[in-house]
């Protein structure tokens, strides 16, 4: 029996038990004289508290199961006489052994090594004999505790205490896996990064100007680990030339979005705005790429600007910068917005225009929400990758030229991570490293950004 | 209501300020207004009371145009500013704005300093030629609005970090310091405890006269202490508008006398 078949099998119980365990809670209900003192819950709550106990032990049984299974099956096909041939020595030994166990389990048909082939008949006996317990402890278990939760029910169980005590459960689990994943995503790069810093000294790292990634340190111990040219290729692309096409841009939309605009095309223009946020950054890394940059490239070379390449700075940052405009514009419609009216109407009553009202109180007052939305939209572009990846090109210079290649810290991370890599070289750790960097810094941005927002808010509320 | 709409109220001696005529306002289809008829005089403080949703506020929201950012309201009739018509298409909104003030229900200070917020009338409408002029007006206005003492060593702190009567205050101030004809005050004290509420009612004593000021009231009481005029409304039309003695003392009408004495509202 395949675990899926058993699950099934499983889930079918218990919606069984639900069946029965109403039932029984609905004949009590209507035995009793009011309906409303019989039972403590409602009849679906005792169907639920039935399925519940009859699932939940079985579903952790035969997770525990399918951990522990695998290595008690390897051991019982370790005792058959055909094992007494195997090598002794680890590497060979692992091999026959995973490939018997492959062809046994399905997943491949032929054996490369004779020996395989005569561990597959164990391996296959002691698979069937360890799912069928496995199977049968399950389904027991399903009968068992379905039938001791069944047996429970009386007038006074509080099922739908229980039950809602299980739902806040799986609801705690539901939001811890996120926060989980992400601590274990953050301790993985600190592991990694700090196996870099033991080959690289992150002064090295952080502080030198010149990045050329070798596997082997050259003559001088010099390593090419530098990492402020990529440093500065991403805050050059994300912070500088995105920003100064996202925020004037983003501002302006939300001014007209929020004070000028008609209600109706407001209505149809903000949700087409966010939408644009969602569209996907492979697009835009094509556009930029494929349309923007040859442009600016003949453009400067028209204009006689040396060291125009076809990959540029600015091609990048220009193209971020329009995909940065929805998260500018949105942040800053919404702190508008956020400005109570009476501030608006303060200044208009002493004969302030409209624009004077919106320069020199609105904005100053909605400001706090704008910054906040454009350090959530730096730390954003700083992330960035496929963009840069197509337009920004690889060479990692150090040059305030919009128009030359410059390479970001996520463009070294792909090109690192791509194609076959040795995972104790330090040109492959380094991506952990310049991972880790990353992280960090859009962590603080979003911190000081949801700081600044929260602070503002309050001051209205 | 005995008095013809049409036949205009008297607003005591001297020629009006403000004079309003058959003015209905409209928010979409609902008439919020009826056929108002008042004239507000320089030397008086006017106020204007009536149970909630009786159109005191919208009515005074008339008087210098604040409905125009209600893109749904419309208002009808004749009101004049010293003879010119404030809805004819020659009068321009900022300028009708910059004589005819307004202070709010919630005190709204500007989230700058104190002399900012005072300030800000005089730099849009260029009213100071220098530093000097405009630190001028600032500390006159903040005098006036009883405030100077309070904050003269703190001019630079925030307008919002005062307390709600000292922010009213400001707001009073900053009102006064554009100079207006009118100042129109929107259940000024309604959001202040009884303390802050009485220095208000003190400072509109002492500006009373410097310029004409008409305020919208939910109290009684304050109606009877600060104004020399009052008006009536219920339900969007004008009940009764006269003497504030008068009013309180010997009201024409059954409806404001069951008002006054508290039988509804």
């Amino acid at each position: 029996m395949t675990s899926t078949t058993l699950l099934l099998l499983v889930f079918g119980m218990g919606a069984i038990a639900w069946f029965f365990g109403r039932l029984k809670a609905a004949g009590l209900r209507s035995a009793a004289s009011s309906p409303k003192r019989a039972l403590h819950s409602l009849p679906n709550y005792h169907g639920w508290y039935v399925a519940l106990w009859a699932i939940i032990p079985a579903l952790l049984f035969v997770t525990v199961w399918n951990i522990v299974s695998p290595s008690l099956i390897t051991e019982a096909a370790l005792t058959s006489p055909a094992a007494q041939q195997l090598p002794q020595e680890g590497f060979a030994r692992g091999t026959i052994l995973s490939e018997a166990r492959s062809i046994a389990y399905g997943n491949q048909s032929n054996a490369f090594n004779p020996l395989s082939r005569t561990m597959v008949g164990p391996y296959e006996e002691a698979i069937s004999y360890y799912q069928t317990i496995g199977a049968l402890a399950a389904l027991l278990l399903v009968f068992a505790c379905g039938a001791f939760a069944w047996l429970r029910i009386k007038p006074d169980l509080r099922a739908r205490t229980k039950i809602e005590r299980v739902t806040m459960m799986a609801l705690l689990i539901a939001s811890l896996i996120a926060i989980v994943t992400t601590v274990g995503i953050f301790l993985s790069l600190v592991f990694e990064t700090a196996r870099f810093f033991s080959m690289v000294s992150p002064i090295d790292f952080l502080f030198g100007t010149e990045w050329n990634p070798k596997a082997v340190a050259g003559p001088r111990g010099e390593t090419g680990f530098g990492a402020i040219p990529l440093f500065w290729g991403t805050v050059f692309i994300g912070a500088i030339i995105a920003m100064i096409v996202a925020i004037p841009l983003g501002l302006m939309s939300a001014v007209y979005l929020t004070q000028y605009a008609p209600p109706r095309f407001r209505a149809w223009m903000k949700p087409i705005l966010e939408v644009l946020a969602g569209v996907p950054t492979v697009v835009y890394g094509y556009f930029a790429a494929l349309t923007v940059a040859p442009a600016l490239r003949d453009f400067a070379v028209s204009i006689g600007i040396a060291g125009a390449s076809s990959e540029s700075a600015l091609a990048a940052g220009l193209v971020m910068g329009i995909m940065i405009i929805p998260f500018v514009s949105s942040m800053a419609d919404d702190s508008i917005a956020a400005v109570p009216s009476a501030m608006r109407d303060g200044s208009l009553a002493m004969g302030a225009t409209k624009s004077e009202t919106i320069k020199k109180v609105l904005i100053p007052a909605a400001l706090p929400g704008v910054v906040g939305g454009v350090l959530l939209a730096v730390s954003r572009a700083i992330g960035e990758t496929m963009i840069v990846v197509m337009a920004a090109g690889l060479a990692a210079n150090m040059t305030a030229n919009p128009f030359s290649s410059v390479t970001t810290v996520t463009t070294q991370i792909v090109k690192l991570l791509t194609g076959d890599q040795e995972f104790d070289s330090p040109k492959t750790l380094a991506a952990f490293a310049l991972g880790l960097v990353l992280f960090i810094v859009t962590l603080l941005l979003n911190l000081i950004a949801l700081r600044v927002v929260k602070k503002y808010r309050e001051a209205y509320e | 209501m005995t008095n013809s709409k049409n036949e205009m109220i008297s607003a005591g001696d001297g020629s009006p300020k403000m004079t309003t005529r058959n003015v209905n306002v409209f928010y979409g289809d609902k008439q919020a207004i009826n056929d108002v008829s008042i004239d507000v005089n320089m030397d008086n403080v006017t106020a204007f009371i009536g149970p909630s949703g009786c159109g005191k506020s919208t009515f005074l929201r008339c008087l210098n145009r604040m409905n125009d950012t209600i893109p749904i309201a419309k208002v009808t009739g004749e009101i004049t500013l010293e003879g010119e018509d404030i809805y004819s298409p020659t009068m321009d909104v900022v300028q009708l704005r910059a004589r005819v003030g307004m202070v709010f229900q919630k005190p709204n200070p500007f989230p700058k300093s104190i002399y900012d917020n005072v300030a800000y009338g005089p730099r849009i409408h260029g009213l100071a030629a220098g530093k000097d002029e405009l630190d001028n007006i600032v500390e006159t206005s903040l005098q006036r609005a009883g405030l100077w003492g309070e904050v003269k060593d703190r001019l630079l702190d925030s307008g919002t970090a005062l307390s709600g009567g000292q922010q009213q205050r400001l707001c009073i101030a900053r009102a006064i310091a554009v100079d207006p004809e009118v100042i129109l005050m929107d259940e000024p004290c309604s959001a202040l405890d009884p303390i802050a509420t009485a220095k208000i009612e003190e400072l509109i004593h002492e500006i009373r006269g410097r310029y004409a000021i008409v305020i919208v009231t939910h109290n009684m009481q304050q109606a009877a202490r600060v104004s020399q005029r009052t008006a009536f409304f219920h339900l969007g039309t004008l009940v009764e508008y006269g003497e504030t003695s008068e009013i309180f003392t010997n009201p024409t009408e059954t409806q404001t006398r069951d008002y006054i004495t508290g039988r509804y509202g």
